[in-house]
C-alpha cells in the first residue's frame, strides 16, 4: 500500500462551483455557506454558487474561470455524475484542461435529496466538497483509448428484426454475418397467416426480404449454426460459429424437395408446425425456406437411429446427400454484434383449468396460425381437432399467461390485436360461426388498431368483458354435452356464464426465449427480471445494452409488434453503422494496468476479472490486462497481493485522498455537529 | 392499524385489508378482471360477485358491502384465490367481510340466510365443550329457522345416520375444557379488529 | 415412523370408518399414529366467521398440545378442514407478528405455548403418497381391486389454497390417482374431483349446496365410475348423506357410493370389509364391491387400425404416465 501524499499546498489551483440545481438542492442545503466554507481550504482559488451549473452560462463560468484564473483543477458539487460528469468535463476540456483534472461532488442525490434535515445537509455538503477537493489534486491528465472497429457485423437471429438490421448494414455497404438456429430464416413471422391490422399475408410480406438476404452479396447468412463462442471487446470480436451438419451438401443442392417428399419417417413439427402438423425427417421448414437446402434431423432419421434406410440419398439426382458431413467451426471477427434471438410462446399447459393438452378442441394462438393459413396441415380450414368438422362457436381467451402473478406479470402488447384478427378471420373463413373473445381490456395502441377494433364490433363479433375462469367438458345441463364450456363473470353485467362452444382459441402471451439467459452470459451482457435482453435506458437506448458493441432489438427485448421490431432491428443497424462510421471510438482511460516489472506472476487476477481482461505472459512470467476489455471494475486492484496494479482514475493516492477529506472534522479536530 | 400514507379515516377497505393476514393489500391492484367471480360456484346466488364486492368496497359502498350475502355463501374452495392474477387472498378477505357483518350488525338481511347464525351456535357448542355436535347444532340451528324442514331432515337422513352409527346423541367434553375456556375468554379480550 | 395425528371431530362419530380405516392400514405402511392428548375442535370455517383471535387460539391449542406431546413435530390431520386450519394457524403466526403475540397472550392464559413452525403439519394423503410412497402401498396390495371403476374426489381444501406448499397441482391434482391406479383399480380421470362440494352450504342454502353435489355426481356418473374416493369427511358426508336428497330434488337416479381412500387401500391389503368401516356408508358400497374380479381387466384399444386418420396431433402432457 502506497503512502498517503501530503497534498502539495498552494501548487494546484482548484476552482471550485457548487450548484443551486434550482431548490433540488439549494431548498435543503445552504449553498453559499459550503461555497465560502470551502474557500478555507489552501487549494481553493476559486469558490462559486450558480443556480444551474449544467447550463451554458454555468458551464461558461467553469471555462473562464480556467482561462482567467490559470485553474489547474475544477470541482462541480451538484448532482449525480451519471448525469453530468460528461457535460462538465467537456466544459473543462473547452476551458484548456485535460477532462479528467476534474471531479464531480453529488451532493443531490446523495445529500439533498436524501434528507430533509437542512442543517445535517449542509454539513454533510461540505464533507463531500471537501474530498472531491483533496481528491482532484491527486488527479492526473489521462487520454481516451482509441480502439479501430472492424466493419463487419454479427446478427444473432434471423427473424423479421435480425432480418431488417441486416439488410440496412447490407445495403449500407458494410459486410454482416447473419447467424440463425434453423434451417431458414423468417422466425415467428413466418408463422404467422396474416398480419394486423391491414391484414397483409406474412408471409408476402416476409419473404421478398428473406430473397433479398439470400441473394445479398454482404451478408454472410449461416442457417442451422449457433454462436459457440465470442471473445474480444468492441470494435473487435472473435467469434466462433458451429455451422450444424445438415447432411445436405450445399454446393449440390438444387432444393428440388424430392428427398423431403419421399423421405418414409414423419415427424411431429412442433418447431414451425407448433404442434399440430408433421414434417419428414429430411425437410424444408417451409416451401419459401431461404436457403432452400433441406436440414436432416438426426435425431428423428431412421437411418441415423437404426442404420436402415437411406431413401432421400437414392433419389437425390444431384448425390447431395452426405451422411458424413461433420458440424464445422467457423471463426470470424466482427467489431458490433446485434442480438435479434425473439420470443417462445407462453406454454398454455401451465394454466390446467384451462384444459390445454387435455381437452381436444383447445388449440393456442401459434397452432391457429398455422391451421388458417393456406399452406398448413388443413389448407386453410378452420376446423376442429378430428381434422374434419367445421366449428358453429368459437371462444378466444385473452391475457393467457399474462398479466398474471401466476405466471408472467407484464402484459404481452400484442395479443389483444392477435385476437381480433382471429375473430376476423373466423368470420372471413366461417361466415356463420359466432365468435366470442373474452378480455379483462382491449389494449389497442397502435396506427390503425383501435379503428380495427371497431371493424371487429360491426362484423358481429362477442366481446365478453370477464378473465376466463375455467374451460371444462364437464356438462351441467342439455345444450353443453360435446362442447367446450367457458365460464366466466360477463363483469359488465355481473353475472357468471356458461358458454358452451365448439373450439377456443388461447391468445397466449410471449415469453424471453427459455435459453435467453444462457445466451446474455455469451455475450457477457444481462437479462431482466421477465428473462428479456437488457436494455442500456428503457427509454433512451432500448436498443444498447450495458456492453459496448452489442445490441438488441425486436422481441428479445421485450414484447412487441412487427412495426416496432422492424423500428428496432433499423434502429440497432444505425447504431451500428454510426460506429463502422467513426471508425474509431474513443473509450474510457478508467482502466486497471499491472507494473509488470513488480509482478510476482501468482496470477490471482486473472481468474476473478468478470470480463476475462487478463492475460498471463507465459514468457515474461507475469499478468497483462487487456486494456480494451477492461471494464475498471477494481476487482483485480483490490485482489493483488502485491499491490501492483494500478486502477486509473482510482489510484489508493485519489481514493485515500478523498476520505481524508469527508472526515475533515475528524482530523482537524473541529467538532462535529451533534448527534442526531 | 391501517396503512394510509393520509390521515383521513380509514375506510371499510383499509380495515379489511388491516385485519386480513396475508398479502391483503393486493386487494387495492385488483383490475376487475372477474376470474373470481368466474370460478365461484356459488357465485350465481350471490346478490353481488366477488369482484363486484371489491368494486363496491373501492367505491366506499360500505353498508351495501356488509348487507350482501356475498361473503355468507362463500364455500370457501379456494378457486379464486388460487387463479387471481394479482395474488389477492379472496378467500380469508370474505372471512373478514363476515366478521364486520357481524360487528356492524348486518347480518339478518333475509338474502344471507341465517347464516351467521350457524356459525355462532356451531361455536357455542366448541365453546362449551371442545368439541363440536352435530346433533345439538342442527336441533338449535333448523328448528329455530326451518323447524318443518329439520322435521322432514330428522326423519330421513337424520334416522339414517344414526341407524349406521354415525351420529352422537349426546355431546362430548375434552378433559381440560376450563383451560379452554380460559384460552378463548382471553383471546375474545384481545379480539376486536385493528 | 410416528405421527403425530389429530383425527377433528367429524373422524369421532360421523366419518367413523375414516379413522377405523386408517388405523387399519396404519399397521401394514409402518406408521405409528400418537393422537394428540385432549385436542379440541379446530372450528371448521365457523369459528373463523365469528372473531379472528378466538379462531386462531382454538387451533393454536392444538399446535401447542401437539408440540409439548413430543415424540414427532408431524402431526397428521386425516380430515381436509381441520388440516387447512391447522397448517393456515401456523403459516400466518409465523408470517404475522401482530397475530402472533395476541395468540401467544391467549394461549398463555391456559398456560400453554407454541412457537410457529414446530409442527410440519400433513394431510393423510400427503403422508401416505408422500411419505410412504406409491411404490410401497403397491408392495403390500394382496387383493388388487381389478374392475372396480374408482372416481377420485379431492375436494377443496387439500389442493388449495396453493400459497402454503401443497404437495400436489391445485387445479389438476394426481396423488390420490395414483394410489388408486396402484391398488389395482381402474382410475377414473374426471374433469370435477377437485371441485366443491359445497362444504356446510347444506345447512345454509341447501338448493345451493345440492346442485354443487349434483354436478359432482353426474360428472362422476358420466364418466361411469362405479366409487367414488374422498379423502375429507364432509365431502363424504355431502355426496353420500345427501345424495338422496340430490335425486328427490333434481328428479335423478344417481346410486354411487362415496368411501374413502384409507378403505379401498385396507381392502386392497387384505383387510375384510367389516374392519375398515364398510356398511356405515348411506349408499351401499356393496353392490360396487361386487364388482371386483380376480384378473386383471383387458386393455381397451383406443384407435382402430387402418382407418384414415385425419386428426391434428395433440400436445403431450408435460406429466406423461
Amino acid at each position: 500500500m502506497s503512502d498517503i501524499k501530503e497534498s502539495p499546498a498552494g501548487q494546484e489551483r482548484v476552482g471550485v462551483y457548487v450548484c443551486h440545481c434550482g431548490s433540488n438542492i439549494a431548498g435543503t442545503i445552504n449553498v453559499d455557506e459550503v461555497s465560502k466554507w470551502i474557500e478555507s481550504n489552501p487549494n481553493v482559488v476559486v469558490s462559486r454558487h450558480y443556480e444551474f451549473m449544467c447550463s451554458s452560462t454555468g458551464q461558461e463560468l467553469i471555462e473562464k474561470d480556467i482561462k482567467e484564473k490559470g485553474l489547474t483543477r475544477v470541482v462541480v458539487a451538484s448532482c449525480s455524475p451519471h448525469m453530468h460528469e460528461k457535460t462538465f468535463r467537456e466544459a473543462t476540456q473547452r476551458g484548456g484542461l485535460n477532462p479528467f483534472l476534474f471531479e464531480m461532488a453529488n451532493i443531490r442525490e446523495h445529500d439533498s435529496w436524501a434528507t430533509n434535515n437542512k442543517e445535517a445537509a449542509t454539513t454533510k455538503a461540505k464533507a463531500l466538497v471537501n474530498a472531491a477537493v483533496e481528491r482532484v489534486v491527486h488527479h492526473v491528465p489521462l487520454e481516451k483509448i482509441p480502439v479501430d472497429i472492424n466493419p463487419n457485423t454479427m446478427i444473432v437471429g434471423g427473424g423479421i428484426a435480425g432480418i431488417t438490421a441486416a439488410l440496412e448494414l447490407a445495403e449500407a455497404g458494410h459486410h454482416v454475418y447473419l447467424v440463425e438456429r434453423e434451417g431458414t430464416i423468417g422466425g415467428h413471422m413466418a408463422q404467422i397467416d396474416k398480419t394486423f391490422p391491414t391484414l397483409d399475408c406474412s408471409a408476402c410480406i416476409l419473404t421478398p426480404k428473406m430473397v433479398d438476404v439470400g441473394q445479398n452479396d454482404n451478408i454472410t447468412l449461416l442457417t442451422y449454426s449457433e454462436v459457440e463462442s465470442v471473445d474480444g471487446y468492441i470494435g473487435n470480436f472473435n467469434i466462433t460459429v458451429r455451422k450444424k451438419a445438415r447432411c445436405v451438401d450445399e454446393e449440390l443442392c438444387t432444393s428440388c424437395g424430392i428427398c423431403e417428399e419421399k423421405c418414409p419417417q414423419k415427424v411431429l413439427d412442433d418447431n414451425y408446425g407448433a404442434g399440430i402438423s408433421y414434417r419428414k425427417a429430411i425437410y424444408r421448414a417451409f416451401p419459401q425456406a431461404v436457403p432452400g437446402y433441406p436440414v436432416l434431423d438426426k435425431e428423428n432419421c431412421t437411418y441415423f437411429q437404426t442404420g436402415k434406410c437411406k431413401v432421400c440419398e437414392k433419389v437425390c439426382p444431384t448425390s447431395a446427400i452426405d451422411y458424413e458431413q461433420e458440424d464445422q467451426l467457423i471463426n470470424f471477427n466482427v467489431g458490433n454484434i446485434i442480438l435479434a434471438t425473439g420470443y417462445d410462446l407462453f406454454d398454455a399447459r401451465r394454466i390446467p383449468q384451462y384444459g390445454y393438452g387435455r381437452l381436444a378442441n383447445v388449440f393456442t394462438s401459434l397452432q391457429f396460425e398455422r391451421m388458417v393459413n393456406a399452406s398448413g396441415p388443413t389448407g386453410g380450414h378452420i376446423v376442429l381437432r378430428d381434422g374434419v368438422t367445421e366449428p358453429e362457436s368459437i371462444a378466444i381467451v385473452h391475457c393467457v399467461g399474462s398479466r398474471d402473478q401466476n405466471y408472467n406479470e407484464y402484459c404481452s402488447k400484442v395479443c389483444c390485436m392477435y385476437s381480433l384478427k382471429f375473430a376476423h378471420l373466423v368470420h372471413e373463413h366461417l361466415p356463420e360461426a359466432e365468435v366470442y373473445n373474452y378480455y379483462i381490456d382491449m389494449r389497442t395502441p397502435g396506427k390503425g388498431y383501435e379503428e380495427f377494433y371497431h371493424r371487429l364490433l360491426k362484423e358481429g363479433t362477442h366481446f365478453i368483458r370477464g378473465k376466463v375462469a375455467e374451460i371444462t367438458d364437464a356438462d351441467r345441463k342439455p345444450g353443453e354435452e360435446g362442447k367446450l364450456i367457458v365460464q366466466a363473470e360477463n363483469t359488465l353485467l355481473g353475472i357468471q356464464q356458461r358458454n358452451a362452444v365448439d373450439m377456443v382459441i388461447l391468445s397466449s402471451g410471449i415469453q424471453a426465449r427459455h435459453d435467453a439467459e444462457e445466451v446474455s452470459k455469451l455475450f457477457k451482457m444481462g437479462c431482466d427480471y421477465d428473462g428479456f435482453f437488457n436494455e442500456r435506458h428503457p427509454k433512451l437506448a432500448p436498443v444498447s445494452t450495458m456492453t459496448d458493441g452489442i445490441f438488441i432489438a425486436g422481441a428479445c427485448q421485450g414484447p412487441k409488434d412487427i412495426p416496432d421490431t422492424v423500428a428496432q432491428g433499423g434502429a440497432a443497424a444505425s447504431q451500428v453503422a454510426k460506429l463502422i462510421s467513426q471508425g474509431t471510438v474513443m473509450m474510457e482511460p478508467v482502466r486497471a494496468s499491472i507494473r509488470e516489472d513488480e509482478c510476482s506472476g501468482c496470477r490471482i487476477c486473472n481468474n476473478l476479472c468478470p470480463y476475462n481482461a487478463i492475460e498471463f505472459d507465459e514468457e515474461k512470467k507475469v499478468s497483462h490486462v487487456v486494456t480494451a476489455l477492461c471494464q475498471g471494475c477494481g476487482t483485480c486492484v483490490a485482489a493483488c497481493p502485491s499491490g501492483v496494479i494500478d486502477g486509473a482514475h482510482f489510484t489508493n493516492t485519489q481514493v485515500l485522498a478523498e476520505l481524508k477529506g469527508i472526515l475533515w472534522d475528524v482530523e482537524a479536530d473541529v467538532p462535529a455537529m451533534e448527534e442526531v | 392499524m391501517t396503512h394510509t400514507l393520509t390521515s383521513r379515516p380509514s375506510t371499510l377497505l383499509d380495515q379489511v385489508i388491516a385485519d386480513t393476514p396475508g398479502k391483503a393489500m393486493n386487494l387495492k391492484a385488483c383490475l376487475q378482471c372477474g376470474t373470481c367471480a368466474g370460478s365461484c360456484p356459488s357465485g350465481p346466488d350471490m346478490d353481488y360477485s366477488p369482484r363486484a364486492i371489491f368494486a363496491m368496497l373501492e367505491a366506499g359502498m360500505d353498508e351495501q358491502v356488509l348487507k350482501s350475502n356475498t361473503p355468507w355463501f362463500c364455500v370457501s374452495c379456494y378457486h379464486c384465490m388460487v387463479r387471481c392474477p394479482q395474488e389477492i387472498p379472496i378467500t380469508d378477505i370474505m372471512y373478514t367481510l363476515k366478521r364486520r357483518a357481524i360487528a356492524a350488525g348486518y347480518y339478518r338481511e333475509p338474502s344471507q340466510e341465517n347464516a351467521a347464525e350457524f356459525s355462532e351456535t356451531f361455536c357455542d357448542f366448541v365453546e362449551n365443550s371442545g368439541r363440536s355436535f352435530e346433533l345439538g347444532i342442527a336441533m338449535r340451528y333448523h328448528l329455530r329457522h326451518h323447524p318443518l324442514g329439520a322435521v322432514k331432515m330428522a326423519t330421513g337422513m337424520g334416522m339414517k345416520m344414526l341407524s349406521r352409527g354415525r351420529m352422537d346423541i349426546t355431546p362430548t367434553r375434552i378433559k381440560n375444557i376450563d383451560q379452554l375456556k380460559s384460552i378463548l375468554k382471553k383471546a375474545k379480550e384481545l379480539g376486536g379488529e385493528e | 415412523m410416528k405421527y403425530g395425528y389429530y383425527p377433528g371431530c367429524s373422524l369421532e362419530k360421523n366419518a367413523r370408518a375414516y379413522h377405523v380405516s386408517t388405523m387399519a392400514v396404519a399397521k401394514p405402511l409402518g406408521i405409528e399414529f400418537v393422537e394428540v392428548d385432549d385436542w379440541n375442535c379446530c372450528g371448521a370455517t365457523e369459528m373463523i366467521a365469528i372473531e379472528k383471535i378466538p379462531a386462531y387460539a382454538l387451533v393454536s391449542r392444538n399446535l401447542a398440545l401437539a408440540a409439548k406431546q413430543n415424540g414427532s413435530t408431524n402431526l397428521v390431520a386425516p380430515c381436509s378442514a381441520c388440516y387447512l386450519n391447522l397448517k393456515k394457524v401456523d403459516h400466518y403466526l409465523a408470517e404475522n407478528k401482530q397475530l402472533k403475540e395476541k395468540v401467544d397472550q391467549a394461549l398463555e392464559a391456559g398456560g400453554l405455548s407454541y412457537q410457529p413452525g414446530t409442527i410440519n403439519v400433513q394431510h393423510l394423503l400427503e403422508t401416505i403418497a408422500v411419505d410412504i410412497g406409491y411404490e410401497a402401498i403397491k408392495e403390500k396390495v394382496v387383493k388388487p381391486l381389478y374392475n372396480l371403476r374408482v372416481a377420485p374426489y379431492y375436494g377443496c381444501l387439500v389442493p388449495r389454497p396453493a400459497n402454503m406448499e401443497r404437495f400436489d397441482d391445485p387445479e389438476h391434482p394426481t396423488s390420490l390417482d395414483k394410489i388408486i391406479k396402484n391398488l389395482g383399480a381402474t382410475v377414473i380421470d374426471f374433469p370435477l374431483k377437485a371441485q366443491c362440494c359445497g362444504g356446510h352450504m347444506t345447512q345454509i342454502s341447501e338448493n345451493t349446496a345440492l346442485e354443487l353435489i349434483r354436478r359432482l355426481l353426474k360428472n362422476a356418473a358420466d364418466y361411469e365410475a362405479d366409487m367414488i374416493a374422498t379423502l375429507c369427511p364432509m365431502c363424504q358426508l355431502n355426496l353420500d348423506a345427501y345424495q338422496d336428497a340430490v335425486n328427490a330434488h333434481f328428479g335423478t337416479n344417481y346410486k354411487i357410493p362415496v368411501v374413502y381412500f384409507t378403505q379401498l387401500m385396507g381392502l386392497a391389503f387384505g383387510i375384510p370389509a367389516n374392519e375398515l368401516g364398510f356398511g356405515k356408508e348411506i349408499v351401499s358400497a356393496q353392490p360396487a364391491l361386487d364388482k371386483i374380479t380376480e384378473e386383471a381387466p383387458k386393455p381397451v384399444r383406443t384407435r382402430e387400425r387402418g382407418k384414415q386418420h385425419t386428426e391434428l396431433p395433440m400436445p403431450t402432457q408435460a406429466e406423461e404416465e
